[in-house]
């Protein structure tokens, strides 16, 4: 099988939010990026783990400049095959879905995949967008996928449950929890990625309808109140009269 | 001119997202000229009342099939080129994650998902804000171009009954086959799905068992509430993955978030950070859950727990 996994970076977890140039750039001076959890974890580990059970082949492909190679080369340290860097500053979901549907149009690809969003802008359209631009099904959330070489079997996570789902021919996924295990690459994986092929191509959208004007932190909270153990009949007062939530 | 809302239903009954998503729909007509048209697709109970939230009429598409992102995008978007629409509007749920990205390619329209606040014209063109960094900043976009689709953040816009029923209309639209069956569906039957729910009581590793989960359970059932958990108490098994709110699962915004024996890891308060009042019930002083909280209960939870649900009871019976 041919296998695409689309990676994305993201400023780590618990890296501090703050912006610059009048709130309208992310500040990123002391952040420390890494790739997008959901794309790590369960997108490439099942893309890889597929590979292993069928053969074939895992590439990774980014969007973003040189300095995400840093990235592309821990996907490959972790299995992946061979990566594409398109190289563009991404601008938008949008931007960015257009670029990768365009490269990967006469490669024929199987599965595409994605994480369920991304931490930073937790759009969650990436992968619907190139479904969109190729005319293939695309499943959103997926957190369990077996393929039997024709046809896939997935549980999408929808409210309160999961949908299991029947797909034949090629298709887009977006990763959730569950779907694979998060694998730490070792030394010797490291040493390979060094090797491994990593094509750097030309965008071929370079416009993008939706853009980012500015940003704002949210409100900074009242403060807490704390409330006497032994006196609950005034925490369901506040609750009812104060906050009126109850 | 129009906005087009996709008024997600379950086996013909409306969730309160539909209704959200029709009033929302009705204030982006507001501000961007045009009226609301929902859009109902298959067979569901009185369409008409969508109107009371804002709809000018209901355009319902007859389909049977499974949810299919290519053919809910091909119904809306020809619903929309047929109405002149400048807008779609979905649900930010798992029918509209799946959609909003694709109907934007298929409608060739400029996009933004999981939008908390009404589009606005201003010198810079059509503007629109969502929540970004799981929650930690609210960012404002800029849409270019005449068409735009929007997925609506739950929770994030109350419903309001602004006028009266209004009239239904069967569409005549071709739709694709479908490339995807659906095997089975397994959900939890009679309980709000955690990402629509206004109440929320959670828990975590301070529970020690799975075996003592009955005090959450009943606290929940006092209130009308939806049951939680922090993510190593879906991992090891204690309760289902559904229920597991944070990064990795799923993110919530209730009115209500009730915390008991969670710690606050920044993962988890990623995921519950948008509640509008969140209560935290731990014995750690230290727990940083106390930093993001509204009010805060520093005791062992086998004893608060108890007596909040008491507290509940006395409040409700009165």
């Amino acid at each position: 099988m041919k296998l695409l996994v689309c990676i994305t970076k993201t400023p780590e977890t618990t890296a501090k939010i703050a912006f610059t140039d009048g709130d309208s750039k992310f500040d990123e001076n002391g952040v420390q990026f890494i790739m997008n959890p959901y794309d790590e974890w369960y997108a490439l580990v099942r893309a890889l783990e597929l590979k292993e059970q069928a053969g074939g082949t895992v590439t990774v492909v980014n969007v973003g400049p040189a300095s995400n190679d840093v990235i592309i080369r821990k996907a490959l340290a972790i299995g992946a095959d061979d990566a594409v860097r398109i190289n563009a500053e991404p601008l938008s979901a949008e931007h960015v879905a257009a670029n990768i549907a365009n490269y990967t149009r006469d490669k024929g690809y199987d599965i595409i995949f994605s994480g369920k969003e991304s931490i930073d802008y937790n759009g969650s359209e990436v992968g619907g967008m190139i479904a969109g631009h190729l005319d293939i099904p695309f499943v959103s959330y997926a957190s369990h996928m077996d393929h039997d070489g024709s046809s896939a079997t997935i549980s999408r996570d929808i409210e309160g449950g999961v949908e299991v789902l029947k797909i034949e021919g090629a298709f887009v996924v977006s990763a959730a929890k569950g779907l694979a295990e998060q694998r730490i690459p070792n030394m010797r994986g490291i040493m390979m990625a060094k090797r491994k092929p990593l094509e750097v191509v030309d965008p071929t959208v370079s416009e993008s309808k939706t853009s980012v004007v500015g940003f704002e932190l949210p409100p900074v909270k009242g403060g807490i109140k704390m409330i006497d153990p032994e006196d609950m009949d005034e925490l369901v007062r506040l609750l009812h009269e104060e906050a009126k939530v109850i | 001119m129009s906005v087009v809302v996709l008024a997600e239903h379950t086996g013909g009954k409306f969730k309160k997202a539909a209704f959200e998503a029709v009033h929302y729909g009705h204030l982006t007509a507001q501000s961007l000229g045009g009226n609301c048209i929902a859009v109902v697709v298959g067979n569901s109970d009185d369409a008409r009342q969508l109107g009371v939230y804002g709809a000018s009429k209901v355009v319902k598409v007859p389909y049977e099939g499974p949810f299919d992102s290519r053919i809910y995008a091909h119904a809306l978007g020809a619903v929309a080129s047929q109405n002149s629409a400048h807008t779609i509007v979905v649900n930010h749920s798992s029918t509209g994650k799946s959609l909003c990205g694709r109907l934007s390619v298929q409608w060739d329209a400029g996009s933004l998902s999981q939008v908390n606040s009404v589009p606005v014209t201003n010198e810079a063109g059509i503007s629109v804000k969502k929540p970004v960094f799981s929650g930690k900043a609210v960012a404002t976009f800029k849409i270019e171009g005449p068409r735009r689709v929007l997925s609506l953040m739950g929770n994030a816009i109350a419903p309001q009954e602004v006028s009266s029923p209004c009239p239904v209309e069967e569409s005549a639209i071709e739709l694709p086959d479908s490339q995807v069956s659906v095997v089975e569906t397994k959900t939890v039957d009679g309980v709000v799905p955690l990402p629509e729910a206004e109440l929320v009581v959670s828990a975590g590793r301070g529970m020690k068992g799975p075996e003592n989960w009955g005090i959450i359970e009943e606290l929940a059932t006092t209130i009308g509430a939806t049951t939680a958990c922090s993510r190593p108490v879906a991992d090891t098994g204690w309760r289902p993955h559904h229920e597991h709110v944070g990064q990795t699962g799923v993110a919530i915004r209730p009115n209500l978030y009730i915390a008991a024996g969670i710690s606050g890891a920044i993962q988890h308060l990623a995921g519950v950070n948008s509640s509008k009042c969140i209560v935290v019930i731990n014995k750690d002083p230290e727990a940083p859950f106390f930093k993001v909280a509204d009010y805060g209960v520093c005791a062992d939870l086998f004893d608060v727990v108890p007596r909040l649900t008491e507290a509940f009871r006395k409040f409700k019976s009165q």
